[in-house]
């Protein structure tokens, strides 16, 4: 007789059985018999675990699909092999997705069937008391006053007291069981499991997330045009996005000035957006921040302040002064100290039907030395833009490209007024650059920071929350608690008045406990007797 | 006080610990090898198997009525005290002591730290290292409360100094405050609930390789025969895991909170995220493993083992060389 908090399962226990010749039906009852069995479950998981490996150590293309292009660009034979096999992108990849969603029909497999027995468990009494209880790993025994009646009444109110639940098959023994909390803490924590894998895929099904980047001073409004990059669920109709707008007034940035070491100098310190948001149009104007870890709900998404950076404001005039191109033009920052590149597209055609384009960099406290222009601090202690010019076709074929760079297939590179060298530009704010040939000027008039505002809908995010501290809940009773039995025989003693109780547990596993839950229940019906 | 004299005095507070857990140290390797000639003198098996009802009276369960609920009750803990020399005795009590006011100095260092940059002292890798040491110990000062743990004294103490050497020398950070991303109530949460689950994990570790060396190499060679049974090294493997996995569980629960309010969505499998589900995963294949028919507990003690493999590589390989959101390690 054994106890375990895992019903018997007759499917895993006949695994070790020859089977006779198996028809369709029979191998299919033989497949799922393997697939819902703790060893297989057991051969997944670590399998699960050995699967999610590459994803940390190769890039990852829906985290980083730069470095990720990069990677493989490196690697000519392995890159493109590893591309193939899914390995940029791991967690998408058909053979994960095989392996939790196996996981996830043995889960079921297992738990669907445990469920049913541990619900039958619960509404039965424990079994009858085995006839010798000294057999039994823990037992123990005392003679105490009362006739055999007496005291069984005494046992079963010290057993209640311990919160077993009682019965007796018959007039000289009971037997007890509790614990019946930790198969349903074990199930819970199981079923939880699906719980949380349905929200995951409920918030990749109806979730999206939009990005922009916005110079102080400019308005959004959600809608799918004016984001930079925009990913749908399947299941997402753009159309139906909640009306808000947002307008940065204002960015504050701080960064790590008084500590010098090594890796802290100039470290981000703390980051805020100040907007003006509307609900919806016409609806008033609320002052807000955003901060890096402080999003703002929009009511239909929620606003994440994920980046920033410079935006230097450059105006660009023809030979004869008229503007031809005036913008707070973000760059991307490329290290800690905001060394950044962006590039100034002034997509108008010149007087030869050339158009112009500008490519470089910014930085907030330029340096130039042998390592060429570089920031060494990310604050605007001493800004400057380092630009080179080219004319030509911006936008050769249509195809897309970043607004950070320039195309320069189509373009030929400026050359400086001698004609001896590549035109190299070097403008402080409000210093403006006479370009050589008539091509007219370029003017750096200021800087305006950017943030890069990331706004986030997952509708799957609080089913996968509950069903997580569900699990959590789940597990942690299904690890503390003890499912114990514990029989009581007596029999009258040789003294007139004078009873024997014979007690014996069993308990699953190695319980340690045992004893001590037997002389519990010693003391209580002691106790009772006074 | 200034922030860099508080800082400097934590480090003070750091040292001293060191110093004195090199003493604990000693002092518990001084109990084993004393214990040693002792017994093979007398040629005595230890094997604590073999003297249950001792045992009993000696975990503290206190006398037990009749006596024979002691063969289920049998728990583990050293002989009692007549066996143990006497100058073995007094290295393991001076031992333990030590430990106690090195775990007490390491918990002051933080706490200094902490002051000196006005948060929680848990933001780089040098923080994590002096946390995960300061846990280990006080799991094992704490444990001790309840049973005597001088045969594990060594093998604890041993490795938090080393951990504590490498914090001091390679992964040593100046004092200073946190990025953007780092300052939330969440890091408190996440980052000290998961070290907290590294110093269960880690004595479950060494518990679980001092079982799997003692059930190899045979019951009563050196140094292994002064340990408890191997029964009771595999319980108690397992009783530390299944503390330290619902720690871990929330950990990831937390994490992902912070994950959405930090980076926008809870979970993007960025190599940290990846490597703490990772860990997850092993660990409960390991509680799986245990009651899974076919598999030996020798078996399923190596699942345990390497879960807290993964847990190192995940902190001194993952934090260092891979590219991803948590690249916070100050390095
Ligand atoms: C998503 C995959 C799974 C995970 C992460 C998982 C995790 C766990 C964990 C952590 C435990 C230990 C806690 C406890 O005892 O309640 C456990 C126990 C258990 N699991 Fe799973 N499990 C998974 C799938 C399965 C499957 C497919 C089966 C059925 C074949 C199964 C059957 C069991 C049983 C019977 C126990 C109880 C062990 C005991 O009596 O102590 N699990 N599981």
């Amino acid at each position: 007789m054994s106890l375990s908090t895992q019903p018997k399962d007759p499917r895993t226990e006949r695994d070790d059985i020859t089977q006779p010749s198996l028809g369709p039906v029979g191998l299919l009852r033989f497949a799922w018999r393997q697939l819902t069995s703790m060893r297989t479950a057991l051969f997944l998981l670590l399998l699960l675990a050995v699967a999610a490996l590459p994803g940390s150590i190769f890039p990852q293309r829906s985290i980083d699909a730069v470095r990720t292009a990069d990677w493989i660009a490196r690697h000519e034979t392995a890159g493109p092999w590893l591309d193939k096999l899914g390995f940029f992108e791991v967690y998408a990849s058909p053979w994960f997705a095989a392996i939790y969603l196996l996981l996830l029909v043995s889960l079921v497999g297992c738990v669907l069937p445990r469920s049913k027995v541990h619900w039958k468990a619960m509404r039965s009494q424990p079994p009858r008391a085995p006839k010798r209880l000294e057999r039994l790993a823990a037992h123990d025994s005392v003679t105490v006053d009362g006739t055999p009646d007496e005291v069984l009444e005494r046992v079963r109110g010290a057993l209640k007291d311990g919160r077993f639940r009682t019965h007796s098959h018959d007039a000289s023994t009971v037997s007890a069981e509790k614990g019946y909390l930790k198969e349903t803490g074990n199930l819970f924590f199981h079923l939880a499991l699906i719980g949380v894998i349905l929200g995951m895929a409920g918030g990749h099904l109806f979730g999206w997330k939009a990005d922009i980047i916005l110079p102080v001073g400019e308005s959004m409004a959600n809608v799918a045009a004016r984001y930079d990059t925009l990913n749908t669920g399947p299941l997402v109709d753009p159309a139906d996005f909640t009306p808000f707008t947002m307008k940065l007034t204002r960015f504050d940035a701080e960064f790590e000035s008084d500590v010098k070491g090594k890796g802290q100098f100039g470290s981000p310190r703390d980051f805020t957006a100040h907007v003006d948001f509307t609900k919806e149009p016409g609806a008033k104007v609320e002052k807000k921040v955003i901060r890096v870890n402080g999003p703002l709900e929009t009511g239909g998404g929620t606003a994440f302040l994920l980046g920033n950076g410079y935006a230097p404001k450059i105006t660009v005039k023809d030979a004869q002064g008229n503007v031809t191109y005036s913008d707070a033009t973000p760059f991307l920052a490329q290290d800690n100290n905001y060394t950044s590149v962006g590039a100034v597209k002034v997509a108008g055609a010149g007087p030869a039907g050339k158009q112009l384009g500008f490519a470089g960099l910014f930085l907030p406290t330029a340096v130039l030395d042998e390592q060429g222009p570089h920031s060494v601090f990310p604050d605007l202690l001493e800004p400057a833009l380092a630009l080179s010019a080219f004319e030509g076709t911006l936008f050769p074929g249509g195809r897309p490209q970043s607004v950070y760079s320039l195309d320069t297939e189509g373009m030929t590179q400026l050359k400086n007024k001698e004609g001896t060298d590549l035109l190299r530009i070097w403008l402080k704010p409000g210093e403006t650059y006479t370009l050589p040939g008539g091509q007219g000027s370029i003017t750096f008039d200021g800087v305006e920071r950017f943030a890069g505002i990331s706004v986030r809908n997952d509708p799957g995010k609080e089913l996968t929350l509950v069903a997580a501290l569900v699990a959590l809940l789940g597990l942690i009773l299904s690890l503390t608690i003890r499912r114990r039995r514990v029989f009581v025989r007596v029999v009258p003693a040789q003294e007139e008045g004078r009873t024997v109780v014979s007690i014996g547990g069993l308990a699953k596993d190695d319980d340690e406990g045992m004893g001590d839950e037997l002389e519990d229940v010693l003391t209580r019906l002691k106790e009772r007797r006074t | 006080m200034t922030h860099e004299t508080l800082a400097s005095y934590s480090n003070l507070s750091l040292y001293s610990a060191m110093a004195v857990l090199t003493l604990s140290m000693l002092g518990y390797a001084g109990y084993l090898a004393g214990l040693l000639p002792a017994r093979e003198r007398r040629g005595e098996s230890v094997d604590t198997a073999e003297a249950p009802e001792r045992e009993l009276v000696a975990a503290g369960g206190g006398p037990v009525g009749g006596g024979s609920a002691a063969a289920a009750a049998a728990a583990p803990g050293s002989d009692s005290e007549g066996e143990v020399p006497l100058r073995a005795r007094k290295a393991g009590g001076v031992a333990h002591m030590f430990a106690i006011l090195g775990t007490v100095l390491l918990f002051v260092s933080a706490a200094l730290r902490g002051g000196s940059v006005e948060r929680w002292p848990l933001g780089n890798m040098f923080e994590f290292g002096v946390a995960a040491a300061l846990f280990t110990m006080v799991v094992f000062v704490g444990w001790g409360v309840r049973r005597d743990l001088t045969w594990l004294g060594l093998f604890v103490v041993a490795p938090v100094l080393i951990l504590l050497g490498l914090a001091n020398t390679v992964w040593y950070t100046e004092a200073a405050e946190l990025m953007p991303s780092l300052k939330s109530v969440w890091l408190i949460i996440h980052v000290t609930v998961a070290t907290i689950s590294v110093g269960l994990f880690a004595v479950g570790f060494i518990v679980a390789l001092l079982y799997l060396a003692k059930d190899r190499f045979g019951a009563d060679r050196g140094i292994l025969r002064a340990l408890p049974s191997e029964k009771s090294l595999e319980r108690l493997t397992y009783g530390l895991h299944i503390v330290a996995f619902p720690l871990w569980t929330f950990t990831l629960i937390a994490g992902a909170i912070w994950a959405r309010q930090a980076w926008g969505s809870y979970w993007n499998w960025d190599p940290k995220e990846v490597w703490t589900f990772i860990i997850w995963v092993v660990y409960a294949a390991y509680l799986h493993a245990r009651v899974t028919r076919g598999w030996r507990r020798q078996s399923a003690s190596w699942v345990a083992v390497a879960g807290f493999v993964c847990i190192i590589v995940n902190y001194a390989v993952v934090n260092v060389y891979f590219v991803g959101q948590h690249s916070y390690s100050g390095l």
